[in-house]
């Protein structure tokens, strides 16, 4: 008998749109010898001593689910993590919960704080889940649109504008995922004035706060008066070369931590026990091993905004993260047309800007988690890609001086 | 000699790679080609930087296979100079491709190179232990090379596992 699924399968999982990544993922699986700026991870592999704890850890057994929020050891380096490097205390008993990704955080915040038609605000270019994961808890996600005359960072007014009596929490995502775009303190400081005003919470996306190249990275939740509005969401996966890992974690005040942590046991029961011993050691002993990576992935950035802005596409200077983000409007290319093309012809991988919102278009993002061979090579190649297109001159536009 | 964080930066990047070019260091450490150039001089001379060897492993190289030995030597010092002069009397054989002071159980480490066993043993027996204030030898042959200042050899199963676009 032949079923008609499209009946069974229900209507907010219909809805979802597809991931605009996976058409160029499928494009570019099929192709050899790619270079690829394409990829929203670390190149380097996990630190050894984190890997050596872990295999460790399965030696010695620990093969048991651990406490829901997780271990409670972690919880407290985690404490203590948040403390001494982005100066925010949580305690460890009931406020931080240990979880499968940042990923599984988001998933937690939105499930947790929204009820049918709440509006959740989201500064885009954005990070592909964030709304789907919104729409999926039932709620409704409102986009912000960012350009480059603004460093890709939202302005007070425009959060202003984009508030309703239906909005309940705004997303932040600093340094952010596509643009690399990074908030500083006094900037933060006037978003809190408008999330205080409006009576909102934060869910803050802090991932990539280990990768931040020039200014100090300020946590939302220090900025005073938002401790007690903001989910504070972050990770091993970035910082830490841990994306395989699944692991994440969240703090937030007790009383949001506590509903989380209900969906979290009925859904999860624990993130993978020998992984949080390693995450553990990631804590303990790898600040040297983070701080090669940031310094390597800093020399990196500035060597990518000078090359795509030599050879005619205009590129921002992001202050964090592992992305840039050039203008390809120079072409007369749609961001689509331009991958594609781009990885035809020159067999380089890239991600068009539309798939992390509408303000994407005429964007691609560029990883630069590629050694510095693939990043010279994809840069010849993108320059000789761009002169078939008639862009060879130096740009005309003022660049942001770095 | 204290150096500034950029030119500390300009040495990290050569030892990883010394074959980047000038202006590509200079934009990745937001200088420009004229300064970088003159602090790499600079290095140089200072003899920070030494030379920029290439590490090459032999072993794939069909007919250009070296024997390597490690070579424990005991030595009585000489008054007044010390090990200095024993060690340099052994660092001038073109064979001595390394040679270290150590504390412990033996004075030198060195490590010798050559086209066979043989003539290593002939190294030791007829240069290496007639040196006089040389009292004893002990020659460890190297089986196989895996890690050489801070490079794996042979990463057979190093390559990138990442898929080609992630979100
Ligand atoms: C902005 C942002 N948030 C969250 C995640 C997911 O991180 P995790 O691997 O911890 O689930 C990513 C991964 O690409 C990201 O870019």
């Amino acid at each position: 008998m032949t079923m008609n699924y499209s009946s069974y399968i229900s209507e907010s999982a219909n809805q979802l749109k597809p991931s605009g990544i996976r058409k160029f993922f499928d494009l570019a699986a099929g192709m050899k010898d790619v270079i690829s700026l394409g990829v929203g991870e670390p190149d380097f592999v996990t630190p050894w001593n984190v890997r050596e704890a872990t295999i460790l850890s399965i030696e010695q057994g620990f093969t048991s689910y651990t406490a829901n929020p997780g271990l409670l050891e972690l919880r407290e380096e985690i404490s203590s993590y948040l403390l001494n490097i982005f100066g925010v205390s949580y305690k460890a008993e009931n406020q931080i919960l240990v979880t499968v990704g940042a990923s599984q955080a988001l998933d937690l915040s939105f499930r947790a704080i929204l009820n049918q038609g709440d509006e959740v605000l989201i500064v885009e270019p954005a990070f592909v889940s964030y709304a789907p994961l919104v729409s999926i808890a039932g709620g409704k996600p409102v986009p912000i649109s960012t350009s480059p005359e603004n460093g890709f960072k939202v302005t007070p007014e425009q959060i202003e504008k984009a508030i309703t009596d239906k909005t309940k929490a705004i997303l932040l995502c600093s340094p952010n995922n596509p643009t690399g775009s990074s908030l500083i303190k006094k900037e933060l400081m006037e978003i809190a004035r408008i999330i205080e005003d409006h009576d909102l919470l934060v869910v803050s996306d802090e991932i990539y706060a280990e990768l931040s190249y020039d200014e100090a990275f300020t946590s939302f939740a220090s900025i005073e008066g938002m401790y007690e509005r903001t989910i504070l969401i972050n990770g091993f996966s970035k910082g830490f070369a841990m994306t395989g890992w699944r692991l994440g974690f969240l703090a937030a005040p007790a009383e949001l931590v506590q509903v989380m942590l209900k969906i979290h046991q009925y859904t999860i029961m624990c993130a993978p026990h020998m992984l949080q011993h390693g995450a553990l050691e990631a804590l303990r002993n790898t600040y040297r091993e983070v701080e090669n990576m940031r310094n390597s992935y800093r020399q990196r950035r500035n060597y990518m905004v000078q090359s795509l802005n030599k050879m005619g596409l205009d590129c921002h200077t992001p202050g964090g993260a592992f992305y840039v983000f050039p203008s390809i409007k120079a072409t007369g290319l749609t961001s689509e047309e331009f991958a594609e093309e781009l990885l035809i012809q020159e067999k380089v991988a890239v991600v068009p800007g539309n798939v992390f919102g509408e303000c994407g278009e005429g964007y691609i993002r560029c990883s630069y988690a590629a050694s510095m061979e693939q990043l010279q090579e994809s840069m010849k190649r993108i320059q000789r890609f761009i002169k078939t297109k008639g862009v060879s001159v130096e740009s005309t536009l003022e660049h942001q001086t770095l | 000699m204290k150096l500034s964080s950029e030119e500390i930066e300009i040495l990290k990047i050569l030892e990883e790679n010394n074959k980047i070019p000038v202006e590509t260091i200079a934009s990745m450490v937001l200088s420009n080609e004229e300064t970088v150039k003159k602090t790499i001089q600079k290095l140089e001379d200072e003899k920070i930087i030494i030379s920029y060897p290439t590490l090459i492993d032999w072993t794939k190289v069909e007919g250009q296979e070296n024997v390597v030995a490690m070579i424990d030597v005991k030595v009585t010092p000489k008054r007044g100079v010390g090990f200095d002069d024993v060690a340099e009397r052994i660092y001038r054989f073109p064979e001595v491709s390394s040679l270290y002071l150590m504390s412990g159980a033996y004075d030198l480490s060195i490590t010798v190179e050559g086209k066979s066993m043989n003539q290593i043993a002939a190294f030791v027996s007829e240069k290496l232990s007639t040196i006089e204030n040389v009292i004893s030898t002990t020659t460890h042959f190297m089986l196989k090379k895996y890690k050489h200042d801070g490079v794996v050899f042979d990463r057979g199963n190093d390559k990138d596992r990442r898929m080609v676009i992630t979100p």
